[in-house]
């Protein structure tokens, strides 16, 4: 038990972040103490009532200025019924106390939402927002009693009976676990982040792109594409490791679940950042908008594509657009027009390769049996599906089916051989086109005959 | 001979500020201001005529104090510090008129200088993500200052045509941003909530001030043709620019956002110009690469930059302890 809270802190204070490794074994005294007080007042049970509640209001005074209802209603409580709260009062001093050292964790919690266990979740967010009281003690000592406190008094509120100790014990496993040996480092490199997010302390560039978010997206969705549509990717090797590259894929899926995906494996198979092209509806919704750009999305125009493939970046293009994504399910795996050949004179002009790739997988999680076309002109969307589960089940509906998904990516189609004002001769610009779309049509044939049965 | 220089607007921030540093540089001989009102502080070496530009004065003075070089300063969005929407719409544009009315007939003009705004590209979903200085707006606008800017810049090529031998300049000036100079973003971002819109983060670019002294007064002295962007480099997002000044964003529905923020700012006893809620859903990102490139002009404040600048001048937000200081 004694071991076990001294390991937690530095996740939840900031003051850490910068010395977190050195502090740590310096904390581990102080921590000792902390625990052991709690053991013993742990002990103590209905006959230990009354004496504890006393020592809480008096330990409470300095505090008590700072915050003011949270504190006093479990102070309230304590003496009034259960025997286990007995010691809550005593947990929430403290972490009034060192408040001010979070700053934090309330963001911590948020960034990573796998790593921590939920009951801190509820805890967090009342430090934070007194978070602008002075720091009334040292540094080290209250940012320690804090996660335990955390810990605690969940755990007294929600299920009496658990000792404090495994609680504790859970959640550094937990945290070796999902962070790896080295969790104390991690976690004070984790709020160094966070303490810069919340400062503003970050990169946003002209398109709207934040790597950081961007970063934190792919990690939400690799378990969706590995556990969910395990997702098989070939040819990996024909993506580009730099310079500027125009990667072309077929659409569908009623919601552009591929777009993402294939922004992962570029992200994670090339370490490259995937810079899609989208219509202009997606920048006119709010909050889809707002997604879009920050993880690195623009509009499908000559103008930026030329900008991004100048600037050598890997562009990504669905050039079929919503007629692609929008196609009932009688016609999957049938392309349709590939836009107007906009995408090949982009990449001519740039003299970028074409990489042409194949999705298989994503026609079937959401199978558009029907349309509502009508409502769809009202709300100003291209189509309003219907799926065997989205209006029927709700918010259920919109889980994806977990099909099987390929991902192939073809031999790159070069354009730099072409003079650059061949971008301006229609026939030709048709000519690749129908080349690149040709390729991605014969590749879907011979996948889905690979793959099989959709969702098996 | 060194050069008369006519700078119009020298009541307002930058104007004022123009006029005293062209009165110290040399190579001009007089710098002759003009404007309703005086300008604010020293007016040293500056010789102030005050007349309305809305009045066929300003041919006289022109011919009077033998001009030749122009610097039309008085084009502003409307904020309430400048009078009532359409007087200051009035200004914009009949004083425009007015003014490239007595140049054209005026013999000793050599050189106009015209500050616009970037306001012209408009902001909507369809545009690039960066605008230069050929981008055709997607956006017409329709009313307001990005119309009037819009319609000036249409008077200046007028004027152009016809007048082929005064060299034009023209410079759209991003979002100005500093606390001594009045503009819509100084005062928005020093409230103590910001309003923004839900489901929206734009990209915004800041101009500091001393970058847009530095390009206008290079174009009153040397030989610049042709329209630039004049922005400060890199890009904030609202909800950053918030961030690093410890203001908490307050997240309001785009629907009836106009009527409910200036509700609210009227409140907090400042202002929201219709002119701000525009940029709040798109945002607008120029390239000012154009200006480094032809004019060699290197920008000396990025849009961070300007914004910490910022910060430093005024009070800081409620929430600048969370996250400690930027290193």
């Amino acid at each position: 038990m004694s071991d076990a809270p001294q390991e937690h802190p530095p996740i939840g204070s900031p003051e850490v972040t910068k010395t977190a490794a050195k502090k740590a074994s310096a904390k581990k005294a102080p921590a000792k103490k902390a625990s052991a007080k709690k053991a013993s007042a742990a002990k103590k049970t209905a006959t230990a009532k009354a004496p504890a509640a006393k020592k809480a209001p008096a330990k409470k005074a300095p505090a008590a200025k700072k915050a003011s209802v949270k504190k006093a209603a479990p102070a309230a409580k304590a003496p009034s019924s259960r025997p286990a709260p007995v010691e809550k009062p005593a947990v929430q001093i403290a972490p009034k106390a060192d408040v001010p050292a979070i700053g934090s964790p309330v963001e911590v919690i948020t960034v990573t939402p796998a790593r921590v266990e939920p009951e801190p979740l509820h805890v967090a967010p009342e430090p934070d927002r007194e978070t602008p009281t002075p720091e009334a003690t040292t540094h080290e000592r209250p940012t320690f009693s804090l996660v335990v406190d955390n810990e605690q008094e969940p755990a007294a509120e929600a299920a009496p009976g658990i000792p404090l100790a495994e609680l504790v014990s859970a959640l550094v496993e937990g945290a070796r676990s999902v962070l790896g040996e080295d969790w104390e480092a991690k976690a004070a490199e984790l709020l160094a982040l966070v303490r810069r997010r919340i400062a503003g302390d970050y990169e946003v560039d002209e398109f709207g792109l934040d790597s950081q978010l961007h970063a934190i997206g792919m990690a939400a969705i690799r378990p969706l594409a590995e556990k969910w549509f395990r997702i098989e990717v070939r040819g990996a090797e024909h993506i580009p490791s730099d310079g500027g590259a125009l990667v072309v894929a077929n659409h569908s899926g009623t919601i552009p679940v591929d777009a993402a995906m294939t922004t992962l494996i570029v992200n994670d198979h090339a370490q490259r950042t995937l810079r899609l092209l989208g219509a202009d509806l997606v920048f006119e919704l709010p909050f889809a908008g707002e997604l879009a750009r920050k993880m690195g999305a623009t509009l499908a125009c000559n103008e930026d594509a030329e900008r991004l493939l100048g600037d050598g970046h890997i562009v990504g293009v669905w050039p079929e657009g919503f007629k692609g994504i929008g196609k009932p399910y009688s016609e999957r795996y049938k392309l349709q027009r590939f836009g107007r050949g906009g995408f090949v004179s982009a990449a001519m002009r740039a003299g970028v390769p074409i990489v042409p790739v194949s999705i298989v997988g994503a026609e079937e999680i959401y199978p558009m049996i029907g349309n509502v076309p009508s409502l769809a002109r009202l709300l100003g969307l291209p189509y309003l599906p219907i799926t065997p589960f989205f209006p029927w089940l709700g918010p259920l509906g919109l889980i994806p089916l977990p099909s099987k998904w390929i991902i192939e990516f073809g031999e790159p189609v070069r354009t730099d051989a072409y003079p650059p004002e061949a971008a301006d001769d229609p026939m030709l610009v048709f000519n690749v086109t129908d080349q690149v779309r040709e390729t991605i049509q014969q590749t879907l044939y011979a996948l889905l005959v690979d793959r099989g049965h959709p969702f098996v | 001979m060194g050069r008369v220089v006519l700078v119009t607007g020298v009541a307002r921030d930058l104007g004022s500020r123009l006029a005293r540093r062209l009165a110290v540089t040399p190579g001009i001989d007089k710098v002759v201001g003009l404007d309703v009102q005086p300008p604010p502080g020293d007016i040293h070496g500056i010789k102030y005529v005050r007349a309305d530009i809305r009045t066929p004065v300003v041919g006289k003075v022109l011919a009077v104090e033998d001009v030749d070089t122009v610097v039309h300063m008085n084009v502003g969005a409307p904020q309430r510090q400048l009078g009532s929407r359409s007087a200051v719409k009035e200004i914009n544009v009949i004083g425009t008129m007015q003014l490239l009315a007595a140049c054209q007939n005026s013999r000793t003009v050599e050189r106009l200088v015209v500050q616009s705004s970037t306001a012209v590209y408009g902001t909507s979903a369809r545009n690039p993500a960066m605008f230069t200085e050929h981008t055709p707006s997607r956006s017409v606008a329709g009313s307001g200052f990005p119309k009037d800017a819009v319609d000036i810049e249409a008077y200046v090529r007028g004027f152009g045509r016809r007048r082929p031998d005064v060299t034009i300049a023209t410079f759209r000036l991003g979002n100005v941003l500093a606390a001594d100079v009045l503009g819509p973003f100084s005062e928005y971002l020093q409230l103590p909530v910001l309003p923004a819109m839900l489901g929206y983060d734009p990209r915004l670019q800041f101009l500091h001030p001393f970058d847009a002294l530095n390009v206008l007064s290079l174009a009153a002295t040397g030989d610049v043709t042709g329209t630039y962007n004049v922005v400060g480099p890199q890009v904030l997002a609202l909800s950053q620019a918030a961030r690093r000044l410890g203001r908490p964003l307050l997240r309001l529905p785009s629907v009836g956002f106009n009527s409910v923020t200036q509700r609210m700012v009227r409140m907090m006893s400042s202002d929201f110009t219709p002119e701000l809620a525009r940029l709040f859903k798109y945002g607008r990102v120029c390239d000012g690469s154009k200006l480094e490139r032809e004019l060699g002009y290197e920008m000396l404040y990025s849009t961070p930059q300007t914004l910490d600048a910022f910060a430093e001048t005024i009070e800081p937000g409620v929430l600048s302890a969370m996250g400690g200081t930027r290193v």
